[in-house]
């Protein structure tokens, strides 16, 4: 009964979070490009979207950034957070407070603030630019996904595997990373996710030829949204779930050799 | 143990990308351009101080709070799930919470349109049951709902990565001790997850405070928020000393309600919660 | 680490190719042009760039203000912009533009002489005048039986909760003014008081402030009355025909976007070249069927649908459109707009 009623939950959270995906495709699918109308059922957008250049490129760039940023965001994250952990008294509060920063200001702030740094110091708006903001609005996430798994650590852990001749560095990878790993893959999902969904900061520190998908959708905003984007999402939607249900076979199989 | 050597990357990344540009927000908030030059002022702190600008940010603090709490409601339970050993491939459903949130924002949030609208699907599934249709879109339920949907992940997933390794031995022995479920959740579980509860209520709590977008779609625009505000200064009016004066007290008051929270933390740390 | 990290190592050195390969071959001239989005028959760029050899970098803003303030910067190197009007006339004032050459724009004789020479660029020196419209009222026929011919109909509590109205502070505002008969620049501040008590007054009922979502909503028939751009309201009324398009008869909006080129270009020669292509009638014509928004290309007008051509909501007659202000730049002044706006909203 207990466990029932838990599925059933998770059914109806899942319910919830995929709902709009599912209205999402629907629209893909619609012949008007308004969603106030369904005028018929059509192929129409996603042979259109293969046709633009413009997309298409914003993909890639969309994808680079998101895979970029997160990654190196992950990794000088993690290690900040083991270093913050370690701090005491002040230097803690003042390093966590401008942690918070980036995620207390509004993208508006954050982007112009970060435009008028590169202008200043004579950093040619464009990619390298964009990548930068990026991985600045990714750490503090990465920070506060990891410290929890940290203040959860057994202290002795570590001390131990220093006793039995493990140089620090080996007793990081062996011993501390595996235990704060839930953590550290945690915030590179969500770094991942936040620099996917970026449009404000990435608008202002972007240069000329360099656009995400965000920027474009966006910028849609004025004559509304062109299905063209509809489409677009639900191939990456199940492009997504495609590439889950492979990883989910193999490693069941692998399971099973083992 | 000496390592904190391991943040000096990042402390130079802050300097160069956190530190320097609050710099110049807070440059911009003590000065005005004049005739006769740049002089330092606090005129845009005393203008924020009128009743209509308090109100704006009163009013964010509160939609950001209710969305919090909600997070929070929805969110520890389907963590708690999720950490069980109730599905096979624990990651794979990880991962599923995190998918939605790859589609654009501004894409999910018209779909919530549609569903939400007075001849939407909801709607239209409720008076194919026989009841009456219902006022969603454009309410303050639906800003809470657009808001609550956008940042669930950034509450589900903290929690459920410290829930996820939380010794089954002291579950058990709580147990073994007599103590009902209910009691092993207060004494052990939620104490010991109190981390990533933190966490949690700091990725929602202050994103929630400058969104506006979500309010302006599916509240259709009805009140000014914090954001909303801010962003205005910056690109409609040009005004970016008042701006940025808004910006710094938010932080201000925002930095202030985080450090009172992690307090509470700390005074709890080892246990005897509630 | 072992096989996953690296499968990581891999995934990112093969984004490292990839990203070093898209910015290799530079040689032939880059035109950066920076639009708004979906504003553009995109082939028509593939036909610039095979007649003039010249490669496109288009780039799309979704605000005038995103992208004043990205050149205003000083760091954005665009070559070819489409602002509208307010945002021309403070592009000039602050010598942020570049005069224009005409003689290497000659297909500009196509523009209908009524849209140049605009106060925003009175002596027409800086710019090409790309799309042209008003705002209006899209109304519902089924829900609306009267005629609609003022902007009172939205203050009428007969239409509670059935009203769209723009969230935008000075086309808000500026229904306001016209509706007590002042001009929507206006500067005066007891007319501005007006028009914000008349915005409290009819914010009960407002079902909502909204953007483009507009169009769904209208086209779904979930509100009767709403405040429009007229190239928007044809899409609508071809989506559904129980909406029709009135202008109020105490003036409105009329607006423009214009193509130009920032000071900051390197390429002005080039750039001449595209907006010259830009008016060539074919080119003129496919983007105004694409976008559906009027052209002010007097050749477009003749090949376009004579349905649309005689429609008074895509082509209104001259004569319809006395007392349309052009919106002005307000400078600081628009502080004023702000607060009220602000006012309006708290309320």
């Amino acid at each position: 009964m207990n466990r029932f009623l838990k599925k059933t939950y998770a059914a109806l959270i899942y319910l919830f979070l995929y709902a709009p995906i599912l209205i999402l495709i629907i629209f893909s699918f619609n012949a008007s490009k308004s969603r106030g109308n369904w005028a018929g059922f059509t192929f129409r957008w996603y042979l259109e979207l293969f046709k633009d250049r413009q997309i298409m490129k914003a993909l890639s760039n969309t994808v680079i950034v998101a895979v970029l940023s997160a990654a190196i965001a992950t990794v000088i994250g993690t290690a900040a957070a083991i270093g913050i952990h370690n701090m005491k008294g002040l230097k803690k509060t003042a390093v966590m407070n401008l942690t918070y920063i980036p995620v207390v200001n509004p993208d508006i702030v954050t982007g112009l603030s970060l435009m008028l740094l590169f202008v200043f110091s004579n950093f040619q708006l464009g990619f390298i630019t964009l990548l930068l903001a990026h991985i600045t609005f990714n750490i503090p996430y990465v920070i506060l996904s990891v410290l929890p798994k940290l203040k959860q650590l057994d202290k002795n852990l570590y001390e131990a595997a220093l006793d039995l001749g493990a140089t620090p560095f080996y007793a990081y990878r062996k011993v501390i990373l595996p235990q704060i790993m839930p953590g550290v893959v945690t915030g590179l999902l969500l770094a991942f996710t936040l620099s996917v969904d970026d449009f404000v900061i990435s608008f202002f520190t972007t240069g000329s030829g360099v656009s995400t998908l965000s920027i474009i959708i966006y910028s849609m905003a004025r004559r509304g949204i062109n299905p063209k984007i509809n489409a677009l999402s639900s191939l990456l939607f199940l492009t997504v779930l495609l590439l889950l249900i492979i990883v989910n076979i193999r490693s069941n199989n692998q399971n099973k050799k083992e | 143990m000496k390592k904190n050597w391991l943040s000096y990357p990042y402390l130079v990344w802050m300097l160069l990308f956190i530190f320097l540009p609050l710099l110049l927000v807070l440059y911009y908030s003590v000065t005005v351009r004049t005739e006769e030059g740049i002089r330092f002022t606090t005129e845009h702190f005393r203008r924020f101080l009128e009743p209509i600008y308090l109100r704006v940010l009163l009013r964010s603090l509160k939609l950001a709070f209710i969305s919090t709490v909600l997070c929070l409601l929805l969110g520890y339970p389907m963590a708690m799930i999720l950490a069980g050993n109730h599905f096979k491939q624990k990651n794979i459903m990880v991962f599923l919470f995190v998918v939605p949130m790859w589609m654009n924002f501004l894409l999910r949030t018209y779909a919530w349109m549609t569903l939400l609208e007075k001849k939407g699907l909801i709607n239209t599934f409720l008076s194919w049951l026989g009841l009456s249709p219902l006022n969603l879109l454009y309410t303050e339920e639906a800003v809470v709902l657009g808001m609550v949907y956008n940042f669930l992940p950034f509450m589900v997933l903290p929690i459920y990565s410290v829930l996820s390794k939380i010794d089954k031995n002291l579950i058990e022995a709580a147990e073994d001790l007599g103590a009902d479920s209910f009691t092993v959740f207060r004494k052990v579980i939620f104490p010991l997850s109190l981390p990533g509860v933190v966490s949690g209520i700091t990725m929602v709590f202050m994103p929630a405070v400058t969104t506006f977008v979500i309010s302006r779609l599916l509240g259709g625009g009805q009140f000014t928020l914090i954001g909303n505000l801010i962003e205005q200064q910056f690109l409609v009016v040009g005004d970016w000393n008042f701006g940025s004066a808004i910006s710094m007290v938010m932080i201000l008051v925002i930095l202030l309600s985080i450090a009172v929270m992690s307090r509470y933390e700390k005074e709890n740390e080892g246990g005897g919660l509630l | 680490m072992g096989k996953k990290g690296r499968f990581f190592l891999l995934a990112i050195l093969v984004l490292a190719v990839l990203l070093l390969s898209s910015c290799g071959r530079e040689s032939q001239v880059v035109l950066n042009v920076y639009n708004w989005g979906d504003y553009i028959d995109e082939s028509v760029i593939d036909t610039f760039e095979k007649k003039y050899k010249i490669r496109v970098n288009y780039d799309t803003f979704s605000t005038n203000e995103d992208m004043y303030v990205k050149l205003k910067s000083g760091n954005a190197d665009y070559d070819v912009l489409f602002p509208s009007d307010y945002i021309i006339e403070r592009m000039i004032r602050e010598d942020m533009l570049l005069k224009l050459d005409f003689n290497n724009i000659p297909n500009f004789k196509y523009i209908e002489e009524r849209f140049k020479n605009q106060a925003y660029d009175p002596t027409n020196e800086y710019s090409v005048p790309y799309m042209w419209g008003t705002v209006g009222i899209l109304y519902n026929k089924t829900m609306v039986d009267e005629p609609v011919t003022s902007w009172r109909i939205l203050w009428d509590p007969k239409y509670s909760k059935q009203i769209l109205m723009m969230d935008s502070q000075r086309d808000s505002i500026g229904v306001a003014l016209k509706m007590l008969g002042y001009d929507m620049n206006t500067r005066k501040l007891e007319e501005l008081e007006a028009a914000k008590e008349a915005l409290i007054q009819q914010k009960p009922l407002v079902l909502a402030y909204v953007g483009d979502d507009v169009k769904d909503k209208m086209i779904a028939g979930e509100a009767a009355l709403a405040v429009v751009y007229s190239g928007d309201a044809i899409f609508m009324k071809r989506e559904n025909p129980d909406l029709e398009y009135a202008l109020p008869q105490e003036g409105s909006n009329l607006w423009f976007d214009a193509m130009v080129v920032p000071k900051t270009s390197k390429h002005k020669a080039e750039a001449e070249k595209f907006i010259n292509f830009m008016c060539e009638p074919e080119i003129a014509f496919k983007n105004a069927d694409y976008i559906g928004y009027s052209s002010p290309h007097r050749e477009v007008k003749k090949m376009l649908d004579p349905d649309l051509v005689n429609d008074p909501a895509a082509y209104p007659n001259e004569e319809d459109l006395v007392g349309y202000d052009v919106f002005k730049d307000l400078s600081d002044y628009l502080k004023v707009y702000d607060r009220i706006w602000t006012e309006v909203k708290a309320h």
